[in-house]
């Protein structure tokens, strides 16, 4: 792990090329509300936590990639393993080595082990710890998951889901498609939030927090099943804390929303685009010319600055 | 007839080959108005959504979409496995009732089959 640079945004990003490049700065509302005294508007009890010294926190960055789709073969990209690879090779050439990747799930198109096996053997050339949760597309096998469970579930909690601490950065890795329900969006269940809640309780309100999922935790589009239906079970747990960036996939583009000390924020597929909420017939993958491609296909990077500082995200595409 | 309805394809494959003489025409038809009924899976959607079929009938649903679906009994008693482009499943329906059933990867999409003698 390389941490000689104490700011690496300064060092690598000046603002201009921030500005330029599309950032969406997670938990900037964060910063305010910290700054603004954090404990004037929450409980006694979160207070109190709030005045526990933080955790050991230092700078470093982080990547996000999503929904590569291995096995997917139609037109809106028949070649999504070169995708991959391009994803690989855009990580492999960054300037500061990220510390982890999390992966926001469809890491396959249908659950096939081979495909499971051509991802990890994509990713593998990295050298970088990868974290997993699942997409729908990794949970459509017979055994409802078991595939994923048994390339990613080591270590996991029931069906798939996590926590852990870097540098003073508190990781959530869950799972919200497993057992949905019909009519409805996707799903975490009272197993999970029940997790969630003995996961969070003993961490100061001045951690930050990084929640992770494949479908979005806030509800982007009903019709298309885009949103979580009880998302706000997690977030009642999630709102004392004063910096709490949720990213996910699933929707192959970049939205973000704001919610108080919550920010989301959804990210572009390595695979292929889909179109914005409600503007097709459906979800479906969307066929780009050729040439446009490489513009909706993308990678995220995360640098957190250390401290109460914010998670600055850059979307970067393949174009 | 009642008996043929309650034992689905199989009864009514013996229908078929039963002579005629022994069952009057006019009931055959009644009964066994389609022996099969598709439904397409096609941007997202089961299309016709509802569709209401005789005891003994086969539902053949087939995807159209470039996204995996299945289709799934919201009671569990039938469901496919994921049907990526072009696949199909197809369940006969012998007892008369209505099953709800959806998408188990995209939950907002839902269908039923309404089965009436």
């Amino acid at each position: 792990m390389d941490h000689d640079q104490d700011h690496p945004l300064e060092d690598h990003l000046n603002r201009r090329s921030l500005l330029t490049r599309c950032v969406g700065w997670a938990g900037t509302a964060a910063v305010y509300s910290i700054a603004g005294g954090i404990v004037s508007s929450i409980s006694l009890d979160a207070a109190l936590a709030a005045g526990k010294p933080a955790a050991r926190t230092k700078a470093f960055t982080f990547v996000q990639i999503s929904d590569t789709h291995i096995g997917f073969d139609k037109a809106a990209n028949p070649n999504v393993h070169a995708t991959a690879v391009q994803a690989v090779d855009r990580i492999k050439g960054m300037p500061v080595k990220p510390d982890l990747i999390l992966h926001t799930g469809d890491i396959t198109h249908l659950s096939k082990d081979d495909q499971f096996d051509d991802a990890r053997q994509i990713l593998s050339g990295l050298d970088i710890p990868i974290f997993y949760v699942p997409g729908e597309h990794d949970f459509l096998d017979e055994g409802q998951g078991k595939t994923f469970l048994s390339h990613y579930g080591r270590g996991t909690q029931g069906l798939g889901w996590h926590s852990f601490d870097h540098d003073g950065v508190h990781f959530v890795a869950l799972n919200n498609v497993a057992a949905l329900k019909p009519g409805g969006m996707a799903h975490l269940g009272d197993d999970q939030i029940a997790w969630l809640k003995k996961d969070l309780a003993g961490l100061p309100s001045s951690a930050p927090i990084v929640v992770f999922a494949h479908i979005p935790l806030w509800t982007v589009y009903e019709a298309w099943g885009w949103g979580t239906d009880d998302a706000d079970q997690a977030l009642t747990l999630l709102r004392r804390f004063g910096s709490v960036t949720v990213l996910n996939g699933h929707i192959h583009q970049v939205l973000h929303k704001v919610e108080g000390n919550v920010s989301f924020h959804s990210a572009r597929s390595t695979a292929y685009p889909q179109p914005a909420p409600g503007a097709a017939p459906s979800p479906g993958p969307l066929k780009v010319p050729t040439e446009q491609l490489p513009s909706m296909l993308g990678i995220r990077t995360a640098n957190f600055v250390g401290g109460n500082g914010p998670i600055a995200l850059i979307d970067a595409s393949f174009a | 007839m009642t008996i043929l309805c309650h034992y689905g394809r199989f009864a009514f494959v013996g229908a078929l080959v039963a002579p005629a003489a022994l069952i009057p025409p006019a009931a055959v038809t009644a009964a066994v108005p389609a022996k099969t009924q598709r439904v397409a899976i096609d941007n997202f959607a089961f299309a016709p959504q509802v569709i209401v079929v005789a005891p003994g009938t086969t539902v053949t649903w087939t995807n159209a979409d470039e996204d995996p679906h299945t289709v799934t009994a919201t009671d569990k008693s039938f469901h496919s496995a994921a049907m990526d482009t072009d696949e199909s499943y197809s369940f006969t329906f012998t007892r008369p009732g209505e099953y709800a059933y959806f998408c188990s990867l995209h939950p907002h999409m839902t269908g039923k089959v309404i089965v009436k003698g």
